[in-house]
């Protein structure tokens, strides 16, 4: 649109620049400036909104983010994507060999290397989520402290990027079922729903703890532990079997206990546990409205505290 | 005239310390073991803003003139929603574009491609608009060969011109910008701003915050000047550049301490560590007779690396045009034996041509054509009147900022209709 004249051609661009922003102030799309405020700013009162609204009307932002994060993921890695694979697979297989082989953890009839993939791959989505979202706010603080936009759009990019390192790894588990002969039920198709649960769940407890890293540094040191810690009240590497039926509600207050159930029952056609889902479920709602609405109140500060 | 930004009663209020200090979870369990029902205490607080009130009508050009820490950023950084004002209210009539740094969100690792759709995304533009006007940004930057090449491998240049271009095509009702233009070459920014004021009869409304007094003199129908945090002057640039510039000019000392000096350009390392102005006995002084000699002394350390100082300075009158520039790479004086981690470089400027008032300095200090450390205003000094030519008469001035010795002659018939009979 803005064509330079051949005179213009020796100026810098920043010459460019303002000579520009000096012809657009003359453009008709410009002149019509609204009688009405578009915008009101004011000190917010105590009452947060989650204001998706806002987050859709940004959803092209979002897409951008997501691929960005994407795109720099493996930059100047040897393996590049294939880390999508190995970080799920190098677990398998130490826990084949100490929990399979050795110690002869019980695995639901199923080859043991192939539950416990078919439950690290959700975790490990699950996990690689949580880590992006939690450290993302603090690593884009050039851009919180320079420009607005609905800040829940960092963490929110940090899961969604996480999807697509699952869905590399999925592959591996569509191999394995297929080299174990393990037929495909028509209880794959809720593989989708449950999917949608975790990330929800992810981005609940990723917001949460990205908000609380602007003011507690902490976090970066507390997260991993967390995260091992979690694994294992998880059943990632055993079954949900293994705990006492009348006790088996308290590991379903752990929302990845439910979903990582489901997820397992869903692919090798088992009976679905929906209690306990359903309290994972309930539970893991909770938090993700909890940890929403903890993002947006403690945003307001971001850009003076970070 | 149609309203763009109307603001009431504007204040914003810090936590002195909180942008050093994290908390950590050990403070904060501590605090409510100890005092379970006290609620936390309050830190010290200061207003960044505070009672700022102004209506901006379509199409005015608002510059923006303050010391550091004023709160002219704050400013920029409350009505582009960065931060949350802490009382007031803001009406915005209009599109928001702010521009307060060049390539937010640019990543080295990106193409120039890739860098254009994400910065154009993070400043708000949608992809559509973006592809759209994608071939006229790469050919405003001039960087269509490298447009598939990380940004890391740019120059700074090509890296600059790459993200100004795609701010340059942000369409916005209202556009807020900070201090961006630095980087430019003053003449030229003052020409295009001129330009300006004559064709923004509507439309855009621009707020620009600026050190840069000539740009804003030149480029801006009305200037706000804020001290601590006070809107303390509103109206025409000339006259509120003129008490700016005599408030900024009224500390005049011979010689000024720099590591912490409020003028620094953001970013810059503390290079320069005290500044000194020498008579031409080499006495410390803070004025000089019109005429006379001064030298201007940097002292510098680099604990770094041991670095070829360049100097440039920059002399400015008492509306913040500057008069002359001085550099010792321009000279070709700074290829000097050896580099060094400390020491002092000395400009001496022979017979001031500079008319009685008051001026202050820029400096800018470096390592051949890269800039290292740079602080506008570093220091003001006075020139007083003298009769330079011996003639009972003193240069005033009224015609202009120099006074130059002249030869006069006079003859009988008219030299030129001689020779040509």
């Amino acid at each position: 649109m803005h064509r330079l004249p051949r005179k213009q051609r020796h100026m810098s661009s920043t010459e460019k620049w303002l000579l520009l922003q000096f012809e657009t102030c003359t453009l008709p799309a410009h002149s019509a400036s609204p009688l009405e405020p578009v915008l009101t700013i004011r000190a917010s009162s105590k009452n947060v909104t989650l204001n998706l609204a806002e987050v859709w009307q940004y959803r092209e932002l979002l897409y951008f983010l997501i691929w960005r994060d994407i795109k720099l993921r493996y930059k100047q890695t040897a393996l590049g994507a294939a880390w999508a694979i190995i970080q799920p697979v190098l677990p398998m297989l130490i826990f084949t060999l100490f929990f399979g082989k050795l110690a002869h953890v019980p695995s639901d009839g199923i080859p043991y290397s192939l539950f416990a993939y078919a439950g690290l791959l959700p975790w490990t989505y699950f996990s690689n989520a949580v880590s992006n979202s939690s450290s993302s706010v603090v690593a884009n603080s050039n851009l919180v402290t320079k420009v607005y936009f609905p800040r829940i759009l960092i963490p929110i990019s940090g899961v969604l990027a996480a999807l697509l390192d699952f869905v590399v790894a999925s592959s591996l588990l569509a191999g394995m079922m297929l080299w174990y002969h393990i037929p495909l039920r028509l209880s794959i198709l809720l593989v989708p729903s449950i999917l949608l649960l975790i990330t929800l769940f992810a981005m609940g407890t990723g917001t949460l703890f990205a908000a609380l890293n602007v003011r507690f540094r902490d976090i970066r040191f507390v997260l991993p532990f967390l995260i091992q810690f979690w694994m294992f009240a998880t059943p990632v590497i055993y079954p949900a079997a293994l705990v006492p039926g009348r006790w088996r509600w308290v590991l379903a207050l752990n929302p990845m206990a439910g979903m990582l159930e489901a997820f397992r029952a869903a692919i090798f056609g088992m009976p679905q546990a929906w209690t306990m889902l359903i309290i994972s479920g309930v539970v893991a709602t909770a938090l993700v409205l909890y940890g929403a609405y903890f993002f947006r109140s403690a945003e307001r500060t971001f850009a003076d505290v970070i | 005239m149609r309203p763009a930004i109307v603001v009431e009663q504007l204040g914003k209020q810090y936590q002195i310390g909180t942008r050093e200090n994290y908390d950590t979870f050990r403070d904060a369990v501590v605090r409510k073991f100890r005092h379970p029902l006290a609620r936390k205490q309050q830190p010290p607080t200061f207003w960044a803003l505070r009672d700022v009130s102004f209506r901006a009508t379509a199409g005015e050009v608002i510059g923006i003139v303050g010391r550091n820490g004023a709160g002219k950023s704050t400013l920029l950084k409350v009505l582009s929603r960065i931060t949350e004002p802490t009382t007031g209210r803001i009406d915005l009539f209009g599109r928001v574009g702010s521009l307060l740094e060049v390539g937010t969100g640019f990543h080295q690792e990106l193409t120039g491609r890739e860098n254009v759709f994400l910065n154009g995304a993070i400043l708000g533009m949608k992809r559509a608009e973006i592809a759209a006007k994608f071939d006229d940004i790469v050919a405003f930057a001039e960087v269509e060969r490298f447009i598939d090449t990380p940004v890391k491998r740019y120059s700074s240049g090509m890296y600059l011109r790459l993200a100004f271009s795609v701010a340059a095509f942000l369409e916005s009702e209202i556009l807020l910008v900070d201090e961006v233009l630095a980087v430019g070459d003053a003449s030229f920014q003052k020409r295009c701003l001129g330009k300006m004021r004559d064709i923004s009869t509507g439309g855009r409304t621009v707020i620009f915050v600026s050190h840069n007094m000539a740009a804003i003199e030149s480029l801006c129908t009305r200037c706000l000047m804020f001290s601590q945090g006070q809107l303390s002057a509103d109206g025409n640039p000339h006259e509120v550049i003129g008490q700016y510039m005599a408030a900024n000019l009224s500390t005049q000392a011979p010689s000024r301490d720099l590591r912490d000096h409020e003028n620094r350009h953001s970013g810059m390392k503390q290079l320069m560590r005290r500044i000194t102005l020498l008579s031409a006995k080499e006495d410390p002084v803070s004025s000089v007779r019109m005429g006379e000699s001064l030298s201007v002394q940097i002292d510098f350390e680099a604990p770094d690396h041991p670095i070829r100082p360049t100097l440039e300075i920059s002399v400015k009158n008492s509306f913040g045009v500057v008069v002359f520039s001085a550099s010792n790479r321009v000279m070709s004086q700074y290829h000097f034996e050896r580099s060094m981690k400390r020491g002092a470089i000395t400009c001496k400027i022979p017979d001031l041509p500079l008319v009685s008032g008051l001026y202050s300095m820029d400096v800018y200090f470096g390592e051949e054509y890269q800039a290292l450390d740079a602080i506008y205003d570093a220091i003001s000094f006075e020139v007083t009147p003298a009769d330079v030519f011996g003639s009972g008469h003193i240069p005033t001035g009224n015609e202009g900022t120099i006074f130059w010795p002249t030869t006069w002659s006079v003859s009988s018939d008219f030299p030129g209709e001689q020779t040509s009979q």
